[in-house]
């Protein structure tokens, strides 16, 4: 955990990262077969764009959202409803996938309004509770959201590439190609350009006047009100800017999957797995959400499944003990990784002063 | 069964699972009146509860016991899963809240989330322990069978309606625990100290307080009226899985709310209309849509009641 050697005026570990995570598919591929990490490293790709949300509710505002998994699966569906051939609208890939983003943040704005002037403790519940009710009505309005099968099949990104013989509408030479499941690499870079662009969107909206009312809500409620802030409409506008990148990394995890999946895959597990990340990478700070993805995502996608995969190589049956199976040890790794950073690095691996005052003193 | 018959017999079963969340409620109630803290780890206590109660029949051999040998056994998984969670909560506290006390508030919360998915994890693996009463450990993760000690005999002779013996050890054991609680808060030393630190810590240390000792007390209280609902829950419903916890915790962290956090006869009243609602949602709407109307329910309380059913007028801040 010693980064304090990044802490360096030319090195920002925010550029660094996402470098490191532009190179990564060359390196991708000199790694031995069964050791590549692309597919899992686009999940935390994810993961970020879902923290980066979470962690202007919670990092920058101060407030606690449990419930983050609600609205991703509200971006996951209204994507699905938007696109899916069996429903009239079939937009296409991108306009539904910005759609989300309005859709989330409306869907924020919603619950958000009654909710926000309650004490924090209260706003978890409620919004657990609020993930919960999506949960099932998701699975209960079966009619129209296909219950527990999920809705699918869902669509790719679409580019132009140049048009080949048996592609029917070209337009001077070009043709709109969707991405398939199989391309990989297209699809990374694909996530990595989106997960760039919420960075660069949640980095301006952090230094504009309302992200510096933000901070001062998170520090001092009553001396913001005091100072002129409105502080339930500031609240506001990062509950539904969370809501909103939630929503939109949930249409590009379902699209990633082509199907929202069923509606109990959107559940109290995923919210804390978020919650996970941004307080294991560092409350508030944008680096952090990197690391933070980066670990927990790591932890659970791939080193869970190559150990799942070792213990399986090495003739052990998981399926007679417990102990046997990867899988089982994830609510103890969530919760230890909660109480020991909350008791033993509060601030998380990356705090915010490294990237805001270089050279300036952490916590 | 006529109409009424069947309303009659979703109230008998709607009061008994309401006693139940009741008396996880206190748990709650009692932890956030006296340091602000939502305990989310108190539903998982409650279910490695009943986790350590089926591993006592199992180990000692007592799904089979008859007679007076029944309520022995019985009395026996009480005391033993009340101690035992009363004594996990003092040590969770110790461990993992009180370094915090001086910590932002939400930082406490993380902690307390922490702590439940780790006991959810503890009750995962303690499922795939080799004994007959875990099917040999295989399926870990599936329900678990808890034995039906008490018979399905109708009380009420060849009526219609079911009343179980289950039914009566529910009042049995709840009713003289919410008694005894409340004269103990009222009535003694350590209640008079609990309601002292509840309502301002730092100056009922300035008059000799042990504030530590006394909120470790609270803990114990609340851990060990949790380790005598799980074993009654796990005789009622004769199922126990690793993941009751969360949805029993959150019916009862409802009902807290509800009935006004802080207040002991909150908690209660709360916990008989969570139940009763249940109930009536399962027989007369659809029971799928159950958890959505409690969780709805414990949304429009927060919004337009936050003080609950009770918590203002009588406000018994334990």
């Amino acid at each position: 955990m010693h980064l304090s050697s990044l802490r360096s005026r030319w090195i920002r570990p925010t550029p660094l990262l996402l470098g490191a995570a532009a190179l990564w598919p060359l390196a991708d591929a000199f790694l031995p077969a069964g050791m590549q990490v692309i597919e899992p490293l686009r999940t935390v790709f994810i993961y970020a764009i879902l923290a980066l949300g979470l962690n202007v509710v919670t990092g920058f505002t101060g407030l606690l959202n449990l419930g983050v998994a609600a609205f991703m699966a509200i971006g996951a569906y209204a994507f699905g409803i938007l696109t899916c051939e069996i429903y009239p609208f079939q937009i296409g890939f991108w306009p539904a996938l910005f759609a989300t983003l309005g859709i989330g943040a409306f869907a924020g704005f919603l619950l958000g309004a009654p909710l926000l002037r309650l004490r924090g403790d209260y706003l978890a519940i409620v919004t657990l509770g609020f993930g919960e009710i999506v949960q099932d009505v998701l699975k209960n309005l079966d009619g129209i959201t296909k219950g527990t099968q999920g809705i699918n099949p869902l669509p790719g990104p679409t580019f132009l590439a140049s048009a080949s013989e048996e592609s029917g509408s070209s337009f001077f030479g070009l043709t709109w190609r969707e991405l398939g499941v199989e391309d990989s690499t297209a699809w990374y870079y694909t996530l990595w350009t989106l997960l760039v662009l919420c960075i660069i969107a949640v980095r301006h909206l952090e230094r504009s006047r309302t992200g510096r009312a933000w901070l001062s809500v998170r520090e001092d409620e009553l001396a913001s009100r005091a100072m002129g802030i409105r502080v339930d409409r500031v609240k506001l506008i990062a509950f539904s800017t969370g809501a909103s990148l939630a929503a939109f990394a949930g249409a590009l995890a379902a699209s990633g999957l082509s199907s929202t999946g069923e509606p109990a895959n959107y559940d109290f597990q995923i919210s804390i797995l978020a919650v996970c990340i941004v307080i294991v990478g560092g409350v508030g700070s944008v680096s952090g959400i990197l690391v933070g993805a980066l670990v927990m995502i790591g932890i659970n996608s791939i080193v869970l499944s190559k150990a799942a995969d070792w213990i399986a190589a090495s003739g052990l049956s998981s399926s007679d003990n417990v102990l046997l199976s990867p899988s089982n040890w994830k609510f103890l790794l969530f919760g230890l990784a909660l109480v020991l950073m909350v008791h033993l690095r509060p601030q998380g691996i990356l705090p915010p002063s490294l990237e805001d005052e270089p050279g300036g003193d952490e916590a | 069964m006529t109409d009424t018959e069947v309303l009659l017999q979703q109230v008998i079963t709607g009061l008994s699972n309401g006693m139940i969340i009741a008396l996880i409620a206190i748990g709650y109630t009692m932890v956030y009146g006296i340091i602000e803290l939502i305990n989310f780890a108190h539903g998982d206590l409650f279910m490695l509860g009943s986790f350590l109660a089926l591993t006592l029949l199992g180990a000692l051999g007592l799904e089979a016991v008859e007679g007076v040998g029944t309520w022995a056994t019985i009395g026996l998984l009480l005391v033993t899963s009340a101690g035992f969670c009363g004594t996990l909560n003092v040590v969770i506290d110790r461990f993992a809240y009180r370094p915090l006390r001086k910590s932002p508030k939400l930082s406490l919360l993380v902690a307390a989330i922490g702590c439940s998915f780790i006991l959810v994890n503890i009750g995962l693996f303690w499922g795939g322990i080799p004994m007959d009463v875990f099917s040999m450990g295989r399926a870990a993760a599936a329900p678990k069978n808890f034995p039906n000690l008490l018979g399905h005999d109708n009380l009420l002779g060849d009526s219609a309606i079911l009343l179980t013996r289950g039914d009566l050890l529910v009042v049995v054991v709840t009713v003289p625990l919410m008694i005894g609680l409340t004269m103990l808060v009222r009535l003694t030393r350590l209640g008079k100290a609990m309601r002292a630190v509840a309502q301002n810590p730092s100056a009922a240390a300035l008059m000799g307080i042990d504030v530590n000792r006394v909120i470790s007390s609270t803990f114990f209280i609340g851990g060990a009226l949790g380790g005598f609902a799980s074993v009654v829950y796990a005789l009622y419903n004769n199922t126990i899985s690793f993941q009751m916890g969360y949805r029993s915790g959150m019916d009862a962290f409802t009902a807290a709310v509800l009935g006004g956090i802080g207040s002991l006869p909150g908690a209660v009243l709360g916990g008989l209309l969570i139940g009763l609602m249940r109930a009536m949602s399962d027989q007369y709407i659809a029971a799928h849509w159950t958890n959505t109307i409690v969780f709805s329910v414990l949304i429009l309380i927060l919004i337009f009641r936050p003080s609950g059913l009770l918590g203002f007028k009588l406000r018994e801040k334990v």
